[in-house]
């Protein structure tokens, strides 16, 4: 019942005020950010450098206020009409949802608003259309993930730390036997086996992005992953659950950082994170060798949404663009290491890039990454796609194929949904 | 009341006070009083539940204040979209076997507790607490010791050694529920248990002297007079055990990683929060949650008769 009453408590907030139309209006703007420490320093700069020039269009910046997760701040807070103009967090799964909400505003209908999405992103800016091709967010910054790999304890295992075998599924598979039989590690990866719907990101999909080729887990409404290539990848983490090189609980703290594990797939992040292991980082695997510039990923974006709570719109979308110039970007990169959603990056970046050279290769990743499908229904299909693969390859209860078959079908359901 | 019934009743009206008196009652100054949880009760709980009703007979989705949105009513729909859902339906079986443990279990062990803690002389005042504590602690920092005791390489598995199951007690869809179970059962007794103490401050001493004469040993006063006197706070602990066991979420959600193994753990509530919070159907959670209400009160209905018919 007091569930029940949470639920309802949320909606009874709908029906009230009223959100300003158009991409008019200028003032003062409150804007939203993430609450990591090199996040916050990015913001604070950013928003100091446009109030020195904007003093009458100031920006107020705060960290997202606290909660399950950012998305839930942000629907209850579009649902209560108190979103604010910017949120510099706004994740891709979750816009589809916002844009049905009634709570974005279409970037697209600014004045050269999809042309500048388009000339700063380039050919990823296509991912994070709707399904009509308009921008209900800002691409901002990509996190890809590649494989993490402990050096120490690769030479623990007797193996060569500096080319280790992990291209092939079959030399993954090798080395993860040798690490958990001489590495002293309890696990050669361990990515977290809970059901929570994004997890998918981090096991299934980058591998699933690499085999296909840059495929998304939905296209033209479509689920695309019961292929050979889904169920490559799927036979792949399944060997790795049932031969106990990837664990079927969930860990308390950082397997890779405690030396639990000597993988992990994590994104650039990871450089300031692990300062205490000896890593490395290659690619995610393949079934069969692929070159590493052919080599697609997840790219654990997060965007920028301009929300219709905002009054000032004209304001907001200036800010917008101010904060993602391609001073402001890289900022953005030496603060915080993440990459920019942009077009030639490591060109446009080239002092940063060499003089931190393990940016290097998420730097050239960046170009190539895979986002979660659009639409209002992105996180119902990554949750069928979940409990699938938990059934099926972390719990071995069903055959992997199979149930990537039922986990389409049911996908291909949930995408006619409107 | 009429002016005569009030008058047969011993009570004088004042002339024109009729009316007053049926809607304001004798003590009107006790409505006053009483008007603050009124409010709180009629805001939080009564208004939010007939919304969520009507939620769930129509088409709805959270939408931004002032966006044009159609929400037809779709009859019993979301029910249907509910009650056909594989994973819905096992979380109501999984929600069942916590009641099955968890409810009769914390209305023991509550009771034998209690008990013993209003007999014991030493120590009184640290005892109470110490079983308090776990109540009154966050459930996120209490989960996590849980999951140190029970993960494949916890305490518990390395005291049971073989006979630790396999896979671990979290992970296993036989003992995930059952496992959950406990740990409520363990963490909300320091509230029962002081429920069942206040109780038995209000069982007559003399009835005990009396039972003792009679040759009752303890056990027998137990049986034949702690637990007929303390059945008001028994019906209590039935009920809020039950309204709270139906409500889970924190445990699935923390101790098994969001309902698994596989969904072995997952609860209506944690499939409300999934499917109302994260994947934009508040009408389908709102459906589930209606059911759920439904059940939760029949439940309750079938206790009352059974242990509280006296009452």
């Amino acid at each position: 019942m007091i569930a029940l009453g949470a639920l309802t408590l949320t909606a009874c907030s709908g029906g009230a005020g009223g959100g300003t139309t158009g991409t008019e209006g200028s003032g003062p703007i409150t804007i939203w950010y993430s609450n990591n420490e090199q996040e916050v320093a990015w913001g604070k700069q950013m928003v100091e450098a446009w109030n020195t020039a904007n003093p009458d269009q100031k920006i107020t910046g705060q960290e997202i206020p606290a909660g399950k997760s950012s998305e839930e701040v942000i629907g209850a807070a579009i649902t209560a009409g108190n979103a604010p103009c910017l949120i510099y967090n706004t994740a891709p799964s979750a816009v589809g949802q916002f844009e049905k909400q009634g709570g974005l505003v279409d970037l697209s209908s600014f004045d050269g608003g999809a042309k500048y999405i388009e000339d700063r992103s380039g050919d990823l800016a296509s991912q994070y259309t709707n399904t009509d091709g308009d921008y209900f967010q800002m691409p901002w910054k990509s996190n890809p993930v590649v494989v993490f790999y402990n050096k120490d304890v690769f030479e623990k295992a007797g193996l060569d730390p500096e080319n280790p075998k992990l291209s092939t599924y079959d030399d993954f598979l090798a080395t993860s036997k040798a690490l958990v039989e001489k590495g002293g590690v309890d696990y050669a990866i361990n990515p977290a086996p809970t059901s929570e719907f994004f997890q998918t990101q981090f096991d299934f999909y980058p591998l699933y992005a690499a085999e296909s080729g840059g495929k998304q887990i939905v296209e033209d409404g479509k689920a695309t992953f019961a292929d050979q290539a889904g169920y490559d990848v799927a036979d792949f983490w399944a060997t790795m659950y049932k031969d106990g090189y990837s664990g079927q609980e969930q860990y308390q703290g950082d397997a890779f950082a405690d030396g639990k594990a000597a993988m992990a797939i994590v994104g650039p992040w990871a450089v300031s994170v692990y300062k205490d292991v000896n890593w490395g980082a290659v690619p995610v695997p393949t079934k069969e060798a692929k070159d590493a510039s052919e080599i697609y990923t997840f790219s654990d974006a997060k965007n920028i949404g301009l929300y219709s709570a905002c009054e000032n719109r004209a304001t907001a979308w200036d800010v917008l663009k101010f904060s993602t110039s391609e001073e402001q970007d890289g900022k953005l990169l030496e603060l915080t290491g993440q990459m920019p959603l942009r077009a030639n990056l490591q060109e446009t970046y080239p002092d940063y890039f060499e003089a931190n050279p393990a940016y290097q290769q998420f730097g050239d990743q960046a170009s190539r990454t895979v986002e979660v499908p659009p639409g209002p229904n992105t996180v119902q299909e990554l949750q069928a796609l979940r409990d699938a693969y938990s059934s099926s390859v972390i719990f071995g209860k069903e055959d992997p194929k199979t149930a990537l078959d039922e986990a389409a079908a049911k996908i291909d359901e949930i995408a006619k949904q409107p | 009341m009429s002016t005569a019934t009030a008058r047969r009743a011993g009570v004088t009206l004042p002339p024109g006070g009729g009316m007053r008196h049926r809607i304001f009652g004798r003590n009107p100054l006790g409505l006053l009083f009483s008007a603050p949880y009124l409010v709180f009760v009629i805001l939080i709980f009564a208004y939010p539940l007939g919304y969520a009703v009507w939620i769930a007979f129509h088409d709805f989705f959270f939408a931004a204040p002032g966006a044009q949105v159609d929400r037809p009513f779709v009859g019993l729909e979301n029910f249907v979209t509910a009650l056909t859902d594989p994973a819905v339906l096992r979380s109501f079986v999984n929600v069942g076997i916590f009641l099955v443990i968890n409810v009769p279990l914390t209305v023991v062990l509550s009771m034998l507790l209690a008990t013993a803690l209003n007999r014991v002389v030493h120590l009184r005042a640290f005892l109470r607490v110490a079983f308090y504590v776990p109540y009154v602690s966050a459930s996120v920092a209490v989960v996590a010791v849980w999951l140190f005791l029970f993960n494949g390489g916890g305490l518990v598995n390395s005291i049971l050694g073989p006979l630790a199951p396999d896979p671990s007690w979290l992970i296993n869809s036989a003992w995930a529920m059952p496992t959950i179970a406990i740990f409520v059962t363990w963490k909300q007794l320091g509230f029962y248990i002081l429920l069942y103490l206040s109780a038995l401050q209000n069982v007559p001493k003399e009835l005990y002297e009396s039972a003792s004469t009679d040759g009752a040993g303890a056990v027998r006063q137990f049986w034949s007079v702690t637990v007929p006197g303390v059945r008001p706070a028994t019906v209590l602990v039935l009920l809020v055990s039950t309204i709270t066991g139906a409500n889970l979420f924190t445990e699935p959600y923390l101790l098994t990683g969001g309902g698994g193994p596989d969904g072995a753990s997952a609860s209506p509530v944690l499939l409300m929060y999934q499917k109302g919070l994260q994947q934009g159907q508040p009408d389908v959670a709102s459906a589930i949650g209606v059911v759920l209400v439904i059940g939760v009160l029949i439940i309750a209905f079938i206790q009352n008769r059974l242990v509280g018919r006296e009452d």
